[in-house]
């Protein structure tokens, strides 16, 4: 099986169904013959040509609108916002318009649109650029949030959903583009969207995490076995909607948890999963479900990024505070 | 310096057919329609102008929800919908709901719509539109697409989207004609410029002295039209048409017109804005009035003729009230089932329990 970076792995997902599907467009600022500000796109114009996978004008709002119209049409969008701390200009298109579509029109159509979009913190961009926007989707009803954290589930995913009939964000974490290769098979395969994935078997704690921070959380967890405490590490995968069923399964069996996100504190994916386990669980929680977060200030400028990120020695402390309560 | 300014300064000319007085003061764009054609084209003015007295009365009577009027726009609306095929698409804003009607919406479905009932969103099989847009310009970006993928497509059809003088200061206006531009798509953007965005005059949108010149910097085609000659409008949007499927590229089209009703019947009160004199100055230029003059002067209308159409629309609309007001209620669970084609489990649960709610 091939070793592939996860960038690798999306780009080979887009081949792959640009291959598979000719309603498959490819389109965003840079992905033509740039292949992506990131690469992701590189070589795709070359082999499939400018009508599948070419440059738009610089306006995130006309991207997204332009992802609809072509739906419209027929074809089955995947717009790339360049960073998704740009998500502010398309926010219309994506939350007012396209995740709509199904339901405005009573049924009658859809908008089958993968919006990619780079995001996540420590590569030390300038501002609007790293922020964890994915509880700013996630609360919009007709979206699905995908964020995946390996090269294997990036290629996955991707591909379920580019497939899906409705609108999926397709956030990818900046920092994990190249930071390890992992198995990636070769061809077509799946992950079922609103699926989590067990990462890490263990009995005594669990931690609820994605993205990065899913790294972050399998690194705490080594470090705690040496002490004696066994955890299980559940990668959400997608976001929203939560798989609610795999982590009761896990809070049944270790009756403490912790939920571990990149994000702000506020309003965010961790606070849903707390609740969800709270209103279905509560008798077989031994103690408080914790979060780890980041502080509830803007995204910081780069410098202070290090200090500011949740790292994974608080989701040791964490994990501790749980198992001593 | 001086010249080289000089020379990027434009003012548009209005493109007129018929003037006040219903005479031709432009016979070589005189467009080529039949009699039946030209006496259809008044059929539908007088009938939408009816179904807009009887909406705004309806609406009064609480038996309609949100409504727009639209009397003084007729020539605007249905002279630019009459220039299209079947298969042209349509994104509209929220006071063309006269276009959807003739392009194969029915009567009901648009009631439903104004009672805001999902049916009414419904566009029939065949009948390529989009609900009305309610956000001020987001369908100018959506057409954008719409338009490339009928070229890329290689359809013969273009996609046509509206919005007013309000709209032509969002960025999704610019965004979707540029886009349009740069891409070569079949598009046609229509600016209904009546005037006034709710209650702020046209003057304060912009420093720009036309609408239409808006077209230059995306680098398209624009047209400054009299938007209450209804022959100028469609004569504007037929040669539009013609280029786009042609692939010569997208075009704006600014009709001058005006509402003489308020902004929509949800509490605006024009007399705040506008004074009397505007509005019986624009009255002057009403597009029923002036186009009825020029087919009576060709023996193509009588006044037999308009009251046919006015109790045809009656009639229709007493009919489609009734059929929408008994149609069925909406439910949560029709609600929950239109989000997605399958339902992810947090919806699975509440359709579970608003389904044992509604079988109580």
């Amino acid at each position: 099986m091939a070793q592939m970076t996860m960038i690798q792995a999306i780009t080979d997902a887009l081949r792959t169904e640009l291959k598979n599907d000719e309603n498959v467009l490819v389109f965003g600022e840079d992905v033509g013959q740039n292949g992506g500000v990131f690469r992701a796109t590189e070589g795709l114009q070359k082999e499939f040509g400018e009508d599948r996978v070419f440059d738009t004008p610089l306006a995130e709002s006309g991207i997204g609108g332009l992802a609809i119209g072509l739906a419209l049409e027929g074809y089955r969008p995947v717009p790339e916002i360049q960073f998704f701390g740009f998500v502010y200009e398309v926010i219309d298109s994506i939350s007012g318009q396209m995740a709509r579509m199904r339901y405005r029109s009573g049924g009658t159509k859809n908008a089958p649109i993968t919006v990619r979009s780079p995001f996540g913190g420590g590569v030390h961009t300038p501002e609007l650029h790293a922020d964890s926007l994915e509880g700013l989707v996630a609360q919009q009803p007709g979206l699905k949030v995908v964020i995946p954290s390996t090269p294997y589930d990036a290629k996955g995913l991707l591909i379920s959903s580019i497939r899906d009939n409705d609108p999926v964000i397709f956030l990818e974490h900046m920092k994990l583009y190249r930071s390890f290769r992992g198995e990636v098979p070769e061809g077509e395969y799946t992950i079922e969207l609103g699926k989590a994935d067990v990462k890490r078997e263990g009995k005594d704690v669990t931690i609820v995490t994605y993205g990065a921070m899913v790294h972050a959380s399998l690194k705490a967890a080594e470090e705690l076995e040496k002490n004696g405490v066994d955890v299980e590490v559940i990668d959400l995968r997608t976001v929203s909607p939560i798989d609610i069923d795999t982590i009761l399964e896990s809070v049944k069996k270790t009756n403490r948890v912790v939920v571990v996100q990149e994000a702000q504190r506020q309003a965010g994916i961790a606070a849903n999963v707390v609740s969800e386990i709270q209103e279905r669980a509560i008798l077989h929680l031994e103690a408080p479900v914790l979060r780890v977060t980041a502080p509830d200030t803007v995204y910081p400028f780069s410098e202070a990024e290090n200090v500011w990120l949740p790292n994974y020695n608080d989701i040791i402390e964490k994990v501790n505070t749980v198992m001593n309560f | 310096m001086k010249h080289v300014l000089e020379s990027v300064e434009s003012q548009f000319e209005m493109f007129q057919i018929l003037n006040e007085d219903g005479k031709i003061v432009n016979k070589d764009d005189m467009p080529d329609l039949s009699d039946d054609e030209l006496r259809e084209l008044m059929k539908r003015m007088v009938y939408t102008r009816v179904l807009d007295q009887r909406s705004i009365a309806l609406n009064r009577q609480g038996r309609l929800g949100f409504y727009a009027p639209t009397a003084g726009q007729e020539a605007s609306q249905l002279g630019s919908h009459f220039a299209l095929e079947k298969e042209d698409y349509i994104l509209p804003g929220y006071r063309d709901v006269p276009q959807l009607i003739w392009h194969g919406l029915p009567l009901y479905q648009a009631f439903l719509f104004s009672k805001g009932h999902f049916h009414g969103n419904q566009m029939p099989e065949g009948m390529n539109a989009l609900p009305p847009q309610i956000i001020i310009g987001a369908q100018y970006v959506q057409a954008a697409g719409v338009g490339l993928g009928l070229k890329m497509r290689g359809k013969k059809s273009v996609a046509i989207t509206y919005t007013g003088d309000g709209g032509t200061s969002q960025g999704d206006f610019y965004e979707g004609m540029n886009f349009a531009g740069a891409y070569g798509a079949n598009n046609i953007f229509i600016v209904q410029n009546n005037g006034f965005a709710i209650s702020v005059p046209r003057e304060k949108q912009t420093a720009a002295k036309t609408l239409a010149q808006k077209a230059i910097a995306a680098g398209i085609e624009g047209i400054q039209v009299d938007g209450m000659d209804v022959l100028a409008v469609y004569a504007a949007t037929k040669y539009a048409r013609e280029r786009a499927i042609a692939g010569e590229g997208p075009m704006l089209i600014e009709t001058m017109t005006y509402r003489y009703g308020p902004h929509t019947m949800s509490g605006d009160d024009p007399t705040r804005y506008r004074s009397q004199d505007l509005d019986s100055e624009w009255e002057k230029k009403d597009p029923l009035v002036r186009f009825r003059k020029f087919l009576e002067s060709k023996k193509l209308w009588t006044e037999e003729d308009e009251n046919q159409v006015i109790e045809q629309a009656k009639e229709d609309i007493k009919e489609a009230i009734k059929k929408a007001d008994q149609y069925p209620k909406q439910k949560v669970t029709d609600l929950i089932s239109n989000m997605f084609e399958t339902l992810p489990q947090n919806l699975q649960e509440q359709m579970e329990e608003y389904k044992a709610k509604e079988s109580k």
